[in-house]
């Protein structure tokens, strides 16, 4: 392992990196991001292990969703922001200017808050990826949508029910249709932005089952305001404020002795 | 995430901290008061010591209830968590210290007329250290000195070391007039009850420990003697 990648960890905050003893499959470097003149992020440095759950936690505006959406690049989609810093995945950086970004974002999956099916079909749903990137030749879709949906741990579920809108699907399972159809591009890694905030708490714990299981062959990395959450399912938890890293430990550690203070307060519900 | 539920579940672990040290403080005046009715062959008040015990269980039960029902509804984390979980071991530990406080009674009780003790000076320094222990551990659990807790816990070698000196004086006792044997051998049991209560108070001292910083110092573990500490 390179000096680059494994650098003494810190233990002010800031830098830390509990995931050094595993060569990081995302490298977040001295990363910054504006809206406009707002600055979001200040120099956020991390490591993402690979084949691990990470966690974001933090307050509303501490940056986290900045962040994981900085990962594939879907910040570019809104007007007058502006980044300084770097990440990298596999020591490439996502932001090279020769960096195809469909291509990126069928590598890096991304699920979000509320369940958004497209109105079509459950098997259009996760075939659309495959097909448009050209995955794989047309008769073999079926045999695809079915791996992805078992995968998802839907499958029993919508089996017979393939035809009917994806909509008509309980909110649970629209979400866990949306990891589907994100599976059926074949990523790398999963960004997930608060996928269980909209659900009820058996939904929820399946969504979350499914990512302990997702974990053994993808690189998960989750928002969530649900401290129970990032506690039950992550591997290390990230915790932000203000737009800096405060705190980066491995999840048992960071929520039963956290080290910095503003950590502490906002576990133990003491903040602001 | 300064809201009303928090504020309540606040208020919830200062009154928990609170029963803990009335229970302490039953606790403290139960070990007190059983070694004096000893040293002043006091049956009568060797007996109340005895009945108040299951108040003090009744303590450890409420303490209990009180850390299971706030675990279950608030799922705290970091220093909370590891408060409830301090919390729920020294209540044990308190109670445990009532058993001996009780152990110490019945002996007194047996001890009613027997001659004057011999290790009187030795027997009244134990007390007044382990007294001293349990209600500076308890002190430093609700100010959350990790600093003062650690102190305590050095002190136990003191108590041992007076546990020892008692040993070797009622032996010599025993070698030399045999008719004082059962009479030593109870003073050898008081002693030993008091050392044990001596440990109960390190034990705490160790929960304090981990309470404040999070770090195990039980069993040896800043020192390596165990997988342990942070």
């Amino acid at each position: 392992m390179s000096s680059v990648m494994r650098p003494e960890p810190a233990r002010e905050g800031g830098d830390l990196d509990p995931a050094a003893e595993i060569e990081p499959l995302i490298d977040i470097r001295d990363f910054s991001f504006w809206y406009g003149e707002n600055q979001a992020l200040r120099g956020i440095s991390m490591r993402i292990a690979p084949r691990k759950i990470t966690a974001f936690i933090g307050p509303s505006g501490c940056g986290k969703s900045t962040l994981l959406r900085s990962i594939d690049r879907m910040n570019e989609l809104i007007p007058k922001t502006r980044r300084a810093g770097d990440i990298l995945i596999e020591g490439r950086s996502v932001y090279d200017a020769g960096t195809d970004v469909v291509a990126l974002r069928q590598r890096v999956g991304m699920v979000f808050q509320q369940p958004n099916p497209f109105p079509k079909s459950v098997f259009d749903n996760v075939a659309f990826g495959p097909k448009r990137n050209g995955l794989c030749a047309p008769r073999e879709l079926p045999d695809r949508v079915e791996w992805a949906l078992k995968r998802a741990a839907l499958w029993d579920e919508v089996s017979d029910r393939l035809d009917e809108p994806g909509t008509s699907l309980s909110g649970g399972q629209q979400q866990r249709l949306c990891i589907a159809r994100t599976l059926a591009n074949d990523p790398e890694v999963l960004l997930l932005d608060e996928p269980c905030s909209a659900l009820d708490p058996i939904a929820t714990q399946k969504i979350e089952e499914l990512l302990v299981q997702l974990k053994h062959e993808y690189t998960i990395v989750i928002v969530t305001h649900n401290l129970h959450e990032a506690a039950r399912i992550a591997d290390y938890t990230a915790f932000f404020y203000l737009g800096e890293l405060v705190e980066y430990e491995r999840s048992e550690d960071l929520f039963t002795r956290p080290q910095q203070e503003r950590t502490e307060a906002y576990v133990t519900g003491r903040f602001g | 995430m300064t809201g009303a539920p928090h504020r309540h579940f606040h208020d919830e672990l200062s009154q928990l901290k609170d029963r803990l040290l009335h229970m302490s403080g039953e606790v403290e005046a139960a070990v007190d008061r059983a070694v004096r009715a000893l040293l002043e062959h006091d049956a009568d008040a060797a007996e109340q010591i005895i009945a108040h015990d299951s108040a003090i269980d009744e303590l450890e039960i409420e303490i209990e209830n009180g850390v299971t029902n706030l675990l279950a509804l608030q799922q705290p984390m970091a220093r909370d968590l590891r408060l409830l979980l301090a919390a729920l071991k020294i209540s044990n530990d308190l109670e445990r210290m009532g058993d001996h406080a009780v152990n110490i009674a019945q002996s007194a009780k047996r001890l009613r007329d027997a001659p004057p003790i011999t290790p009187a000076p030795e027997l009244s320094d134990m007390a007044r250290s382990v007294k001293a222990m349990l209600s500076g551990v308890l002190s430093a659990f609700v100010k959350g000195d990790s600093a003062a807790a650690r102190a305590i816990c050095r002190q136990d070698d003191h108590v041992d070391a007076l546990h020892r000196s008692m040993f070797r004086i009622l032996l010599t006792h025993m070698a030399e007039v045999p008719s004082t044997i059962t009479a030593a051998m109870e003073l050898l049991l008081v002693s030993r009850n008091l050392e044990r209560v001596a440990d109960l108070a390190t034990n705490i001292g160790e929960d304090v420990v981990f309470m404040v910083e999070g770090t195990t110092i039980k069993h040896h573990a800043e020192t390596g003697g165990v997988a342990g500490g942070r």
